[in-house]
């Protein structure tokens, strides 16, 4: 089993520590499956815990100039790490201005993910500074448990509006209340409200855009679909993440989940959060 | 706005209605006040009165004038409630706190009577906000029966004077000692911590002193923790008059200007401590 990768290009580095950036301000530990074109952060929590789910999923070859991987097995060519992705990030950050980071599986007293971060100096030599992040190594028994979820049929699909409005609303409704709950529906209204003993508060969004990438359903378009969810989540994402601050696609089941997705040519991030009832 | 379009038969049901271009007048005042989770709000035709009490020691009254508002209808002599004033101010903050140039934060405020909820609705850059705050009985406030007939003491400074003293105070002394006089050192706050005794003086023939008229050597010890959430008010004010009366109360009334340059008081009462038996520190 071995793993090893070389990203050279700042701007690459940059892109794909925000990547990891965005994963560790959602959760502190998920699994990272590496296969030979694609790099997926996976959470998958039970209902029981919580039922976050995180698919989020990297093109290799739009970041990595080397890439190599010998897998568990030639017919499964692939490697599955549990990684704290905040501490790749503290690795990362000191690859801000590198001339590259390599990125491989060691052994070392345990299993690591070694980052080598080349960094220039005005001398002829240049340094390198190399991080260790230990990891664990789930082995091929449990790999069925971070498939890819199947996406349910949504009522309602809307991009999310201004995050920056949002963020502040939010963030003031996170203050009063602990559930927050979006109603929306497929002619562009989008509301935001909590509920409380002392206060109802709802925020109110209107000609929210909307995204043309699956065939709108029978729905009637006005009918809302709503969906209760834990303010905190949606608060971390919308706070954290660093990828897109215009075009977030939020997909509602009614009374079932809430599932926010970013999509860019060479990352895309699921976000669900399954509805939590009164 | 387009708050302001349908407003005509519509506000014919509240007994209280207001309206306000920009909503952080409203929350900035308040914010001065708010050192209690829960506030009385007294509305008649000269505006709403806020009140914030502590210990049944300390009172701080918010007056936001009618003429504050841009709009401000009520149909009974006075309507009286109390409200979670912490609420009320993420309401009026639901846009966020911090101003971005350009965008205000319009207000409509209704109110249809005793045991109703107050509704808020807000606006920004066209996106609304409706909230409905549970408005609960209200609590009998206290009578300082603070006379301006019965003032002993009273000086009126710019508010720099104070804002360096209070910021710096030895919060390890629970208390702060106010001396007013018309003899040296005229004005002085003094506290008495672990550390030692640290008094400020203030001389009456300074530029920010503004008016000064003491009759009476007069030193009267104030609980710290009472005077404290006064802070936020003085932060905010623009000068402040710093009262006695003959019982040793004290009154500060602070001016704060609104940011389109209004004018708005906002008032604390605290009760002394104790009566200084002797001048064993003066």
């Amino acid at each position: 089993m071995r793993f090893r990768g070389k990203i050279i290009d700042i701007g690459c580095i940059q892109h794909f520590t925000r990547v990891v950036t965005t994963i560790s301000k959602l959760v502190k530990s998920c699994t990272l499956r590496i296969t030979t074109d694609t790099l997926y952060f996976i959470l998958s929590e039970r209902m029981v815990t919580g039922g976050t789910g995180i698919w989020c999923q990297v093109s290799q070859n739009h970041f990595f100039d080397e890439f190599n991987l010998d897998g568990v097995s030639a017919e499964a060519n692939e490697i599955y790490l549990e990684v704290n992705p905040d501490l790749m990030v503290r690795a990362l950050r000191t690859a801000q201005n590198a001339k590259s980071v390599k990125i491989k599986l060691t052994k070392k007293h345990m299993p690591c993910l070694t980052l080598e971060v080349e960094l220039p100096t005005l001398a002829a030599h240049s340094r390198l500074v190399t991080h260790d992040v230990p990891v664990n190594v789930i082995p091929r028994r449990l790999w069925d448990e971070f498939e890819e979820p199947e996406l349910p049929d949504f009522d309602v699909t809307l991009f999310m509006p201004c995050v920056k409005i949002l963020r502040n609303v939010v963030d003031r409704m996170k203050n009063l209340s602990n559930f927050l709950t979006i109603s929306a529906n497929n002619s562009g209204e989008m509301n935001f409200g909590v509920s409380t003993d002392i206060a109802t508060i709802k925020t109110h969004f209107k000609d929210v855009g909307h995204p043309n990438w699956r065939e709108t359903s029978d729905r009637d378009p006005k009918e809302f679909a709503d969906a209760r969810i834990d303010i905190r989540k949606l608060a971390q994402f919308l706070v954290g993440q660093q990828l897109s601050s215009v075009k977030i696609i939020c997909n509602l089941v009614h009374e079932h989940l809430a599932h926010f997705f970013i999509v860019h040519d060479d990352v895309s991030l699921q976000y669900s959060l399954p509805v939590v009832n009164s | 706005m387009s708050l302001s379009t349908q407003e005509s038969d519509e506000n014919a049901q509240y007994v209280l209605y207001a309206r306000l271009d920009n909503a952080k007048t409203m929350a900035n005042i308040l914010k001065a006040v708010h050192f209690k989770d829960t506030a009385i709000i007294f509305a008649s035709e000269n505006g709403l009165k806020v009140t914030v009490e502590d210990c049944k020691c300390v009172q701080a009254n918010a007056f936001l004038q009618s003429s504050l508002f841009q709009e401000f209808v009520i149909k009974e002599e006075q309507v009286t409630f109390k409200i979670n004033l912490t609420v009320l101010l993420e309401c009026l903050n639901i846009f966020g706190a911090s101003s971005i140039p350009g965008a205000t934060t319009a207000l409509k405020m209704c109110h249809e009577g005793y045991g109703t909820p107050l509704t808020l609705l807000l606006e920004e850059n066209g996106v609304l906000t409706d909230c409905s705050l549970k408005t609960l009985e209200p609590d009998e406030t206290l009578d300082f029966n603070f006379l301006s007939t019965n003032v002993v003491n009273k000086i009126i400074t710019k508010s720099e004077c104070l804002k360096a003293a209070f910021s710096e105070l030895d919060l390890s002394s629970d208390i702060l000692e106010i001396l007013m006089s018309p003899d040296e050192p005229y004005f002085r706050l003094s506290t008495f911590g672990n550390a030692g005794s640290i008094h400020s003086e203030f001389p009456k023939e300074s530029d920010l002193v503004e008016s000064f008229q003491c009759n009476k050597t007069q030193a009267n010890r104030y609980k710290i923790s009472l005077l404290k959430p006064s802070v936020k008010a003085l932060m905010q004010s623009t000068r402040v008059s710093v009262r006695t009366d003959n019982r040793g109360f004290l009154s500060m009334q602070y001016m704060i200007k609104t940011e389109d340059g209004q004018v708005c008081f906002v008032e604390f009462f605290c009760c002394p401590d104790e009566e200084l038996e002797n001048d064993e520190y003066s």
